[in-house]
């Protein structure tokens, strides 16, 4: 009877991993606001990679200089480049306080990719971190995709692996064990094929820091607001201190 | 008072009522003393309605109800308008925060019998209120033009469509301005949030407090104060709303705050899983893509119960009707709770057992079917759904009997026992045709729909009525 | 309810303290609610300093840019034009722009920068309310017109100093914005923070 309510309860719970497609697995991301490097370093993957078919369309150059403790030159001169301005025909550079769109438009996107190109500015909220670095550290060979390659944790994605440089190419190694019920499944793993700038441990690290910038772009202002609630909170826990006072001295009249 | 204040005080008086109404409502409305916890959620949702039009009024001047542009300027409010996220959160916590302030409030009113005789009407417009704040979070929650605003919507509006008799579709469309939810929705559905709704509430809220100030307020013993005057007209176990119950609220306000500002400032899209989210769900960090459905759909957490039973009601003749109907009966039926309720009493204080189990079950299946509509529907949690709805309708189908303190199945009420029992096995019936669900799941809804029945209608009516305990003539305790 | 045991001046003191904490809690909440009606990010990068290219300006000419949404006028001004300015004085409001906006550099009768007098970097908007005066650089000597601005909604007049003449409705002279010289050529309205460049 009892393991009979357990599994009256166990299917009570919400089938998560079912949500967001793909059956793989999510790594958890190591996701820290208040690391400045870290999100530097993100950031500048961010410009590098993303930012020439991904926009940023909410955001400012100026507020992630700002947030991220980099001057106005320093953003000018290292993250902000021509193939990002979208004003080229008019003949006008970006400034520092524009937003982070890109040039390619939407019907481009379809014709490169076959599909639209999404807008990555809150893209951490909606996905989640974890589900990011795991899309982002999950691609590999596949000749059967127009550009070579497919994603464990978003299957036939559009994208390609922008950062094959940096990672080089693993391909996809399927093993099938049985689990504690007897069922058959598919675990899937990774090979290298070939090598890339980095080792498995620095990619790592670098996909980990563009998550905790993407992020940190997601709600810029969340350390902030969590600082000012402490405050908030002081003034309240006091405030009800008196309020408390107060109600018990009048209500010392009520017998 | 200096005697020029006093004197500026005359000025109004003489051309408006203002002392008048500061005692009739404050000073000299006498409430009873003995008010608990419970009492503190109807100013607290008077605090929440300010808060709601405050920050609307402020989101107002910034966002632009244009499909193109309206996921953008809520952006723009989050990241570029200074303060804009205090402003925007402040909305979306005091959305949910009206919902559950409400629904303990209408708890209250369940438990002490606040919709008895002489407070038919208050409970009426209360539930008008409901209504409205239900037309309000549906009309508001579309204007972020995320992928839950635009599937949320496009869900519900299309629950219309499921009428009959060829009204449906053409009503659905009227609501819409278009055959799919779009601009022309969109804008409609801005002036309904930030105009023609909050008119409704804010007349139903005037409404509600002027009934209650008329009648007076009800208190945790169902006693009427009123009842027993002293000398000076004044009630005994009555005191002053100004300034003790003033007080008491403004501690119930802080401590309210504390909760509300600590949603607002450390979790406010209400996380409690790696992908959900209660009070802004992730997906509607995308923006709306009518060609794409996000994989799991669910209206926000204070429509899921509701949701859930439409869910839970099978589609009959390929018609999506009755789930529509069984959703609006949900509603409904808190219209006729006054006259339901055939007790004595008033305060589950003094009633019996019965009032206890049928309040605690109905609690329990509100509050699951509340989480059975936020996750994914399976048949095994469709057939517990089923049951938890025949909790929920039970608790005030079944009020006439087990509320009685006689037995009386006769007249009108035998037949409705025999239709209700009718219902109930050919529900049990139901289940048992159903292959997709293992046999135990089917042997403990059916012995918990079978039990409940008998107990709260079968017994009641037939075998044994509800006890009543003597209500005292004053309040009890403060 | 017995009165007989009430501290009077106790509950006065606790309601003056909770309103005063009531206040403050008000005041906190007010003000971000007020700030959020101030300029976004959104209107302060549309009001970035604007680099103007006067390569092609000619003396006697006029160039209007716009600058936070304002029109900005560079006009090179002859040197007829500067030698005029000084016959004005008797006839102007404010002729030192003592009552005007103005940086500190350009508070001299030609209201420009020293170095480079010729040029006048001016917000085209009529102190009076707010419409946008008429180039009007012809010297009409019988009128007494030594060129200027000329306001069509209510008739109010400027030197070519942007200075206001006395009578006029206006109240003040036209405000100089922040403005530098990159190079000879380029100037940069609304930053100076390079200095008397």
């Amino acid at each position: 009877m009892k393991n009979k309510l357990i599994a009256l309860l166990l299917l009570c719970t919400p089938a998560m991993s079912m949500a967001a497609g793909g059956g793989y697995p999510n790594e958890s991301a190591d996701i820290n606001l208040e690391n400045e490097q870290s999100l530097r370093r993100g950031a500048k993957l961010f410009v590098n990679y993303c930012l020439s078919c991904h926009s940023a369309a909410y955001m400012r150059y100026s507020r992630m200089g700002k947030d991220l403790g980099l001057t106005d030159e320093q953003v000018e001169n290292n993250m902000m480049f021509v193939s990002n301005f979208d004003k080229l025909d008019s003949g006008e550079p970006k400034k520092i306080g524009d937003l982070m769109t890109v040039a390619m438009t939407k019907k481009d996107a379809k014709v490169f990719f076959g599909t639209e190109v999404p807008d990555l500015t809150v893209v951490a909220r909606a996905r989640g971190a974890d589900w990011l670095y795991t899309y982002l550290t999950t691609f590999y060979v596949d000749e059967s995709r127009p550009f070579g390659v497919n994603n464990a944790k978003f299957p036939s994605v559009g994208m390609p692996h922008v950062m094959w440089e940096l990672e080089g190419m693993k391909k996809k190694v399927v093993t099938k064990e049985k689990d504690s019920n007897g069922h058959e499944v598919e675990h899937i793993s990774f090979e290298k094929v070939t090598e890339g700038s980095m080792t498995d441990a620095e990619f790592k690290q670098a996909m980990n820091d563009l998550v905790n910038f993407l992020v940190y772009m997601g709600e810029p202002i969340k350390l902030e607001r969590q600082r000012i609630g402490i405050y908030v909170m002081f003034f309240l826990i006091l405030f009800f201190f008196l309020a408390y006072l107060l109600k018990k001295e009048y209500w010392k009249d009520i017998h | 008072m200096t005697s020029k204040a006093m004197a500026l005080l005359g000025w109004v008086d003489d051309r408006f009522p203002l002392t008048k109404l500061w005692k009739e409502h404050l000073s000299e409305y006498y409430a009873p003393k003995n008010f608990n916890f419970w009492y503190f959620f109807g100013s607290l949702a008077l605090l929440v309605l300010v808060i709601q039009i405050v920050s609307g009024i402020f989101l107002t001047i910034h966002y632009k109800p244009d499909a193109e542009l309206a996921f953008a300027s809520v952006e723009y409010i989050m990241r570029d308008v200074p303060w804009g996220w205090f402003v925007r959160y402040m909305h979306s916590t005091g959305a949910s925060a009206f919902f559950i302030v409400v629904y303990l409030h209408m708890y209250r009113g369940l438990i002490y019998g606040s919709y008895r005789k002489p407070r038919e009407l208050i409970w009426i417009f209360g539930v008008f209120i409901y209504l409205a704040l239900m037309a309000e979070a549906f009309f508001g929650y579309l204007l972020p033009w995320g992928q839950m605003s635009y599937w949320g919507a496009q869900v519900i509006v299309n629950l219309f469509a499921a009428i009959p008799f060829g009204i449906g579709e053409p009503l659905s469309e009227w609501i819409r301005g278009d055959y799919v939810i779009s601009d022309a929705t969109l804008n409609r559905f801005f002036a309904f949030h930030v105009i023609a709704v909050p008119l409704v509430l804010i007349m139903l809220v005037a409404a509600h407090i002027m009934a209650l100030h008329e009648v007076g307020s009800n208190n945790p013993d169902g006693v009427e104060i009123k009842k027993n005057k002293g000398a000076d007209g004044i009630p005994l176990d009555g005191i002053p709303f100004h300034p003790y119950y003033t007080v008491k609220d403004i501690l119930g306000v802080v401590v309210f705050m504390i909760g509300f500002f600590a949603v607002m400032f450390f979790n406010p899209t209400m996380q409690v899983t790696d992908t959900l989210s209660l009070f802004i769900e992730s997906p509607n960090f995308e923006p709306a893509n009518p060609l794409k459905t996000p994989e799991h759909i669910a209206p926000v957490w204070y429509f899921t119960p509701f949701y859930a039973m439409l869910r839970a009601v099978p589609p009959m003749l390929g018609s999506q009707f009755p789930g529509v109907l069984v959703m609006g009966a949900a509603i409904v039926v808190l219209f006729f709770l006054p006259w339901l309720d055939k007790s004595p009493v008033k305060s589950f204080r003094y009633k019996g057992t019965y009032i206890r189990v049928a309040l605690a079950t109905f609690v329990i299946s509100f509050i699951l079917l509340g989480y059975f509509g936020v996750i994914s529907a399976t048949a095994e949690r469709t057939m517990i759904a089923q049951c938890a709805t025949v909790i929920y309708f039970g608790y005030f189908l079944y009020m006439p009997f087990y509320s009685r303190h006689e037995i009386t199945a006769t007249g009108w009420r035998a037949p409705l026992v025999a239709l209700y029992s009718i219902l109930t096995i050919g529900l049990i019936a139901y289940w048992w045709m159903n292959d997709e669900v293992s046999a135990t799941l089917k042997l403990i809804v059916s012995v918990v729909t079978l039990v409940y029945t008998i107990y709260l209608l079968i017994i009641p009516a037939y075998v044994k009525a509800d006890t009543v305990k003597q209500v005292p003539d004053r309040v009890t305790s403060k | 309810m017995s009165n007989d045991a009430v501290d009077t001046s106790k509950r006065r003191f606790l309601v003056a303290l909770t309103s005063a904490a009531g206040a403050v809690g008000a005041v906190g909440v007010a003000v971000p609610f007020i700030s959020s009606m101030n300029p976004s990010a959104r209107a302060e990068a549309a009001g970035a300093p604007v680099e103007v290219d006067i390569s092609k300006l000619q003396p006697g000419e006029r160039l209007i840019v716009e600058f936070r949404k304002k029109p900005v006028w560079v006009v090179y001004r002859t040197e007829q034009n500067l030698a005029d300015l000084g016959k004005l004085d008797g006839r102007l409001q404010d002729p030192k722009s003592e009552g005007s906006i103005q940086p500190e550099y350009a508070q001299n009768k030609a209201r420009s920068r020293e170095d480079r007098k010729n040029i006048l970097v001016v917000e085209g908007i009529c102190t009076h309310l707010g419409c946008s005066p008429q180039y009007r650089p012809d010297v009409e000597p019988d009128a007494g017109w030594l060129g200027g601005f000329y306001c069509p909604c209510h008739g109010s007049r400027f030197d070519l100093a942007g200075r206001v003449y006395a009578g006029a409705p206006a109240p003040t002279n036209l405000p100089i914005p922040k403005y530098q010289f990159i190079n000879d050529t380029t100037i940069l309205v609304g930053d100076d923070s390079a200095g008397a460049a």
